[in-house]
């Protein structure tokens, strides 16, 4: 759905984003992480065509970014980092103006339904500059969908929502995934990205990384086993590190906390050494780093090159 | 054209809920239509005005066989119809510059950019939007100012002077070149500030070159007379093909969208 090659984007000396090579499949929600000002801002606006690359290539859908910007506009949807509504219009006269300008054939059927599908179709009549932050995100929402498009680009959706209006926003967001529709999700929110992402790309004016969030766990921390002992002394933990497929093993306040490649395979035979050891296992479990740690660490750890 | 209608239909949606433009668009046309008509109305009543070798000696050859009365109402009168010149200056550049600030200050203008719309044609909306107000308005105002100065004036020779085709070139051709030109500037001046009022005060600067034919007039020193008035149209041609040529080149939507703040 997205192919970029060597995408690069200059503000006068500056530049924004690098050599960006990225490929989103068609269906997915792409999660675009990275700090405040990495560039994510920027790709979204080169992919929907409002700013052109500065060197390198992109095609969104099958049409080329730079020779085709009408036709990516028809078949994508940008909800961008401020909702930006007609304060002084109402929400049904906002959606209907996006309609006409998307050319959609149905303006007041598409209108209705996503009024409705939003809950605010009870308020269409109402002056959106009266509409709460999270109503005007979620007609911000409504906005991107009129048309239909095959891919959406969604540029912080829940920045400055509460956590019912960021919720009512992320079971839209997969509603809208479950619709095969391919989305581009710029966010701060580390849990947002893990609970809804496919794969995520961390940016900092050049991409770190893409993979799944949980190959990201996997690659930078490997896979940890806490085993929660009623009593773990420096006996216990010696045995398990003289274990072949054992990786690395700590002790700390009364866990185990164990490296393994596999855990499926490994975990019944350590299950059993520890027993036949005389420890009295309370709770065994998989040590599981948020995204956020994964964050830091790729983020930290270009800064440190850069350094 | 659609798209551009839309645009228009937005424009109008939303800037006429803006009391300041409303009270231009309606209060303005009222005292400019006023004012030549109270001057028509005080010379159709007054029998004697004084005497016609006090007039500037460029009036006294326009003023042919008329009246010293008559032809000094014809002099004042002349004086107010400048005011239908100013009135598709102003209500346009008012109009343009909540409009565009309007935007900037919304942070609509991305997610319209995103839309399968051009930049041409969203310019030409906005444009329109701000122009028709202002023309149709000066118009209209100048239709009325026709009418009853056709009811109040009985001398015919006045009435055929007040009423010149000077005129009608004036107010239909020359008045909707200025307001193109006042939006075109107010476009400018609006990327570069984010208030609507700064935008309109600087933009109304174009109002200088026609208070100083005003005054230049009052005190004799230049006629408006036909001739003026097709030298000015031919000037404000070219300086409207300058000002479009200008604005095209400014509102790229790269432009717009990095360097609007």
């Amino acid at each position: 759905m997205i192919h970029t090659e060597n995408l690069t984007k200059k503000f006068g000396d500056r530049t924004a984003v690098e050599s960006l090579t990225l490929d989103v499949a068609a269906g997915e929600v792409f999660g675009f992480l990275g700090p405040n000002g990495a560039g994510k801002t920027t790709t979204v606006r080169m992919l929907t065509t409002l700013i052109g690359p500065t060197a390198g290539t992109a095609t969104v859908n099958g049409f080329r970014v730079g020779q085709d910007d009408t036709a990516i506009r028809r078949c994508t949807g940008i909800l961008t980092e401020t909702p930006g509504m007609y304060d002084r219009l109402s929400a049904e006269k906002n959606l209907t103006i996006f309609a006409h300008l998307y050319e959609v054939a149905d303006v007041k059927g598409q209108v209705e339904k996503y009024l409705r599908l939003l809950g605010l179709w009870d308020r269409r009549d109402d002056l959106v500059g009266n509409f709460s932050k999270g109503m005007k995100q979620k007609l911000a929402i409504c906005r991107a969908l009129l048309h239909e498009p095959a891919m959406v680009f969604l540029d912080e959706p829940t920045a400055g929502l509460d956590p019912e209006a960021a919720r009512l926003v992320h079971d839209f967001i997969e509603e809208i995934k479950t619709q095969g529709r391919t989305i581009f999700l710029c966010t701060h929110n580390l849990d947002e990205a893990d609970r809804l992402c496919d794969r995520i790309g961390v940016m900092k004016q050049r991409l770190i990384t893409v993979d799944t969030p949980a190959n990201l766990r996997k690659k930078l921390y490997g896979r940890k086993v806490v085993f929660h002992l009623r009593e773990a002394d420096d006996a216990l933990l010696t045995r398990v590190r003289a274990l072949p497929f054992v990786k690395e093993a700590q002790r700390v306040d009364g866990k185990l906390i164990i490296g393994l490649d596999d855990p499926e395979t490994h975990n019944p035979t350590l299950v059993r050494l520890l027993v036949e050891a005389g420890a009295d296992i309370q709770f065994v479990g998989e040590l599981r780093h948020s995204l956020e740690d994964v964050y830091l660490s790729l983020v930290g750890a270009t800064e440190d090159n850069h350094a | 054209m659609p798209k551009i209608w839309t645009i228009v239909d937005k424009e109008w949606a939303e800037v006429f809920k803006n009391r300041l433009v409303l009270f231009t668009v309606i209060f303005m046309p009222i005292l400019f239509t006023a004012l030549p008509l109270i001057m028509v109305a005080i010379g159709s009543s007054q029998a004697d005005m004084g005497d016609a070798t006090d007039m500037p000696a460029s009036y006294l050859e326009m003023c042919g066989d008329l009246t010293g009365s008559a032809c000094f109402t014809l002099m004042m009168v002349n004086q107010f119809l400048l005011l239908f010149m100013m009135m598709p200056l102003i209500i346009p550049v008012t109009i343009a510059a909540y409009s565009i600030v309007g935007e900037k200050t919304t942070h609509c203008l991305e997610p319209l950019l995103a839309t399968p719309i051009t930049t041409a044609e969203l310019l030409v909306g906005k444009s329109l939007a701000a122009l028709i107000p202002g023309v149709l308005a000066t118009w209209l105002s100048f239709g009325v100012f026709a009418v009853v100065a056709y009811i109040l004036v009985q001398s015919p020779e006045l009435l055929r002077r007040i009423l010149d085709p000077m005129w009608i070139i004036a107010v239909g051709l020359l008045g909707p070149l200025l307001a193109l030109a006042g939006i075109n500037v107010t476009l400018m001046v609006s990327s570069r500030v984010s208030d609507p009022r700064t935008a309109e005060q600087t933009s109304m600067m174009l109002i200088l070159p026609l208070l100083g034919l005003f005054f230049a007039q009052i005190a004799g020193v230049l006629l408006v007379n036909a001739q003026v008035m097709q030298l000015a149209a031919v000037i404000m041609v070219a300086i409207d093909a300058g000002l479009v040529y200008l604005g095209v080149r400014v509102f790229q939507r790269e432009t717009i969208l990095t360097k609007w703040k």
